[in-house]
This record gives structure tokens, C-alpha cells and sequence, in this order.
């Protein structure tokens, strides 16, 4: 089975200074692999790298099938979603808003925005302003976009923290949605608690490097 | 999805997160005007010679705040909208074109309210060509201006002193452009056909869009 993602020897270098060396990952569809590791050790880095946000300089990589290294990526990367841990939002903008720029922005149905806002329980809040939302409602706000985005690949960066249990929940039926349409998900937490019951594959990361996978 | 679909909505997102923040409306637009007020007051100048340099002290003002109604609009794209546009299939050069609009639009107004304003306070004796001249002049300089402006965030995104440095870029590359605006309407005082000066704001505006649709894809990877 073709893999989703896989990165053979890859490597990140910014500023001169090397932030992922000779990583090896590999997801396959229907595979939910966690990344962890303390802070500064590179996670953010190699999202960043698997949905081609920033170039790996060294080895080879493979994005649903398009070489990591070539503008063969820039037609695949509709199909990966990304949750930050900065929201990615037009603070400005009102709940609503923000999901009809998506929809606008990719063409699709502005009727299913309704739903989904109903969804992740912001049906009765799409006229408030992003900025003026907490932490958790616009993190919702990024589950419900991301269901409007129907990805095959899925990468969270520490997407629970600072969620109540509720929004975890929405968070991992997000995840079991996407593995349920033969899609995959990469979750990095530096919290391996997190990761433990959700994962089928682990990856540690030190220093740039993976010294354990599990 | 069109490049130009795309490059529509994100001006009127560009736009309507304007209306919200009012950044250039309610501050840029009132600055500029109370430096028209300011100009011959701190010249002494008197009445007669206001009204004679007012069209170039209108475009040396247009320019200097035009800037920052240029940077003002490039500086709304962090990297997080960046990265977001990017996974949602937008091309870079939907987005520089988008931006450009939305710019465009804004600069305008801008350039509209400067006008108008130089003249009821300066009272130049523009003549109805001259008057046309200066409006064209103004909306060829505006997109000029604006391509200027976000093809300088493109190159400064992500740098830790952007706004210093894209003022560094713009500012010798937009010379063509005060000249070519200040030789049109002087153009029309001395009798002199308008088309030369109309013809290079216009090859300078084009140049800029050509670059900035061409190098969109090339300065989206290098400044990520």
C-alpha cells in the first residue's frame, strides 16, 4: 500500500542551523502516528516539513505521492489540513466568516457551513468575532473548518492542549473521521499522555532526530 | 477555482477586515489631510505660492503616506494566513493579485480624499484637463503604488524590521512613479501632449504586475 507520507534521511535547515537530520517517518492510510519530545526538539519542524510548509534540504520525501522537493506538491496540499497551535483565523472576521472565506477561497457548498458550526456547538455564536472568541471556540472553529475540508492527511500540533473534554472529543472524532475515509493523521504533543491511546505508531523526537519509534 | 476567484475573495476579505479595523480610513486618510494643513504653515508660504506648488506638495504627501497605505495592506499576511492559504490550494499569485485590488481600491480613496482636499484648501487654478490629468495620474500611481507595497512585504515577510525595510525598497522604486505623475499634470500647464508620462505610469504599473504574478511562487518559498 502506498504510504501517505514518507521521509527517507530528511533533513530542515533554517538559519544555518539544523533543525530535523536523517529523519525517517512513514504514515500509511488509515495510520494515526503521534510525534512527541520536549520542546525545541524539532516536532513543529517536521509538520511543517510533511505538508511541505517548509522544504527538506536533505533526503527524499513523499507527500500523496508528489516529491516533497518539487512543485509537484502544490496540487496535493488542498488535501492536507493543519492545526496549529496559533490559530489560523481572520480575527477580525466573524465565526461564520472565516469558514466562507474557506469555501470561497476552495469552491464548495457555503450551505454546509450552517452544519458544521451546529456540529462542533457554535451554531449560536457565528456572528461573534474570532478575536473576540476563547482559545477553545476558536479551536472548534478549526475543527469545523477542517470538516469542511475533507483532508486525506490530518496534522495536529498539540491540538488538545488547553481543551475541555468536550473539544477533545471533537478533536478525536475529527481524527476518527479522517482514518474512517482512508485518510491519516499526525498528531505531535509533548505530552506522549496525549498521544499513548490515540496512535498506532510513535515517533520521539531529540534534537532533530528520531531515536525511538514505537 | 480561478486564479481570479480566488484573488476576488481575498480582497474582499482584505476589505472588509479594512471596514472593521479602519486603519486607513479613519487614521492614514485624516493624517494625510492635517499635513496638507500643516505644509504651508510650517513653509510660511503665502497664499499665492501655496496654491502654485499645492500639486506637488499633493504628490510628494500621495507618495509618503501612499506607502503606508501600500505596507499597511501587506502587513496583514502572517505567516499563519500564509500557511492556511497554501493548504487551502490559493496561489500565491491569486493572492498578490488579490491584494493588489483590495489595495488598489483603498489607495484610491486615499488619493480621492488627498485631491479634493488640496484643493479646497490649497485653491490651485486647475483647469478641467488638468484636473482630468491629475485623476489619472492618481489612479495609475495608486496601482503602481500598491504592487509596489506587496511585492515589498512579499520580499520582507517574516524579516524582524519588515516595515523599515519595504519603506527602504519602495521608496527609490517608486520615483518613476512621482515623476511620471507630477510631469502629467505639468504636462497639460505647458501645453505638452500628456500621453508620454500617462504611458510610462502605465508600463511601470504593468512591469510591477508582470514581476508580481511572476515571482509570487518563487518569494512564497523563499520567505517561508
Amino acid at each position: 500500500m502506498t504510504p501517505l507520507v514518507e521521509l527517507v534521511g530528511a533533513g530542515v535547515s533554517l538559519g544555518g542551523r539544523v533543525i530535523l537530520d536523517s529523519v525517517d517517518f512513514s504514515l500509511g492510510p488509515g495510520q494515526v502516528a503521534g510525534v512527541s519530545g520536549p520542546n525545541g526538539s524539532g516536532k513543529t519542524t517536521l509538520l511543517r516539513a510533511i505538508a511541505s510548509l517548509t522544504r527538506i534540504d536533505a533526503g527524499d520525501g513523499m507527500l500523496l505521492g508528489a516529491d516533497l522537493r518539487s512543485d509537484e506538491v502544490y496540487p496535493v496540499r488542498a488535501s492536507v489540513a493543519f492545526i496549529g497551535h496559533i490559530p489560523a483565523l481572520i480575527g477580525t472576521l466573524s465565526l461564520a466568516e472565516n469558514l466562507r472565506h474557506v469555501v470561497r477561497l476552495r469552491g464548495g457548498d457555503e450551505a454546509r457551513i450552517r452544519r458544521v458550526l451546529d456540529v462542533v456547538g457554535l451554531g449560536e455564536a457565528v456572528s461573534v468575532r474570532a478575536d473576540s472568541s476563547s482559545f477553545g471556540t476558536q479551536r472548534r472553529l478549526e475543527v469545523a473548518r477542517t470538516l469542511l475540508t475533507d483532508p486525506r492527511l490530518l496534522l495536529l500540533d498539540e491540538a488538545f492542549s488547553g481543551l475541555d473534554s468536550a473539544a477533545q472529543s471533537l478533536v478525536d472524532a475529527l481524527i476518527e473521521r479522517t482514518v474512517g475515509n482512508g485518510g491519516g493523521v499526525v498528531m505531535v504533543s509533548h505530552d506522549p499522555g496525549h498521544l499513548r491511546d490515540r496512535t498506532d505508531i510513535q515517533y520521539r523526537i531529540e534534537d532533530g532526530r528520531v531515536v525511538e519509534t514505537a | 477555482m480561478t486564479l481570479w476567484r480566488q484573488a476576488l475573495e481575498i480582497a474582499r476579505v482584505d476589505l472588509r477586515v479594512e471596514r472593521h479595523v479602519g486603519e486607513i480610513l479613519r487614521v492614514i486618510i485624516p493624517f494625510g489631510i492635517i499635513s496638507l494643513i500643516v505644509f504651508p504653515l510650517a513653509m510660511g508660504a503665502q497664499a499665492s505660492s501655496v496654491a502654485r506648488f499645492g500639486p506637488a506638495i499633493f504628490w510628494a504627501l500621495a507618495v509618503l503616506f501612499g506607502m503606508q497605505v501600500a505596507l499597511r495592506q501587506s502587513a496583514s499576511d502572517s505567516q499563519t494566513r500564509r500557511d492556511l492559504y497554501a493548504l487551502l490550494g490559493v496561489d500565491p499569485a491569486a493572492r498578490f493579485a488579490g491584494r493588489v485590488l483590495s489595495g488598489t481600491f483603498l489607495m484610491v480613496v486615499f488619493m480621492l480624499a488627498l485631491l479634493g482636499s488640496m484643493i479646497l484648501l490649497y485653491g490651485p487654478s486647475l483647469s478641467g484637463q488638468e484636473t482630468f490629468a491629475a485623476l489619472v495620474a492618481s489612479g495609475l500611481v495608486s496601482i503602481g503604488l500598491t504592487e509596489l507595497g506587496t511585492l515589498a512585504g512579499e520580499v520582507t515577510s517574516g524579516l524582524r524590521n519588515r516595515t523599515a525595510l519595504a519603506s527602504l525598497i519602495i521608496a527609490p522604486l517608486a520615483v518613476p512613479l512621482v515623476v511620471g505623475a507630477s510631469q502629467t499634470v505639468e504636462a497639460v500647464t505647458q501645453g505638452t501632449g500628456i500621453l508620454p508620462w500617462v504611458m510610462l505610469l502605465a508600463a511601470v504599473d504593468l512591469a510591477l504586475a508582470v514581476a508580481g504574478v511572476g515571482l509570487a511562487r518563487p518569494l512564497d518559498e523563499a520567505t517561508r
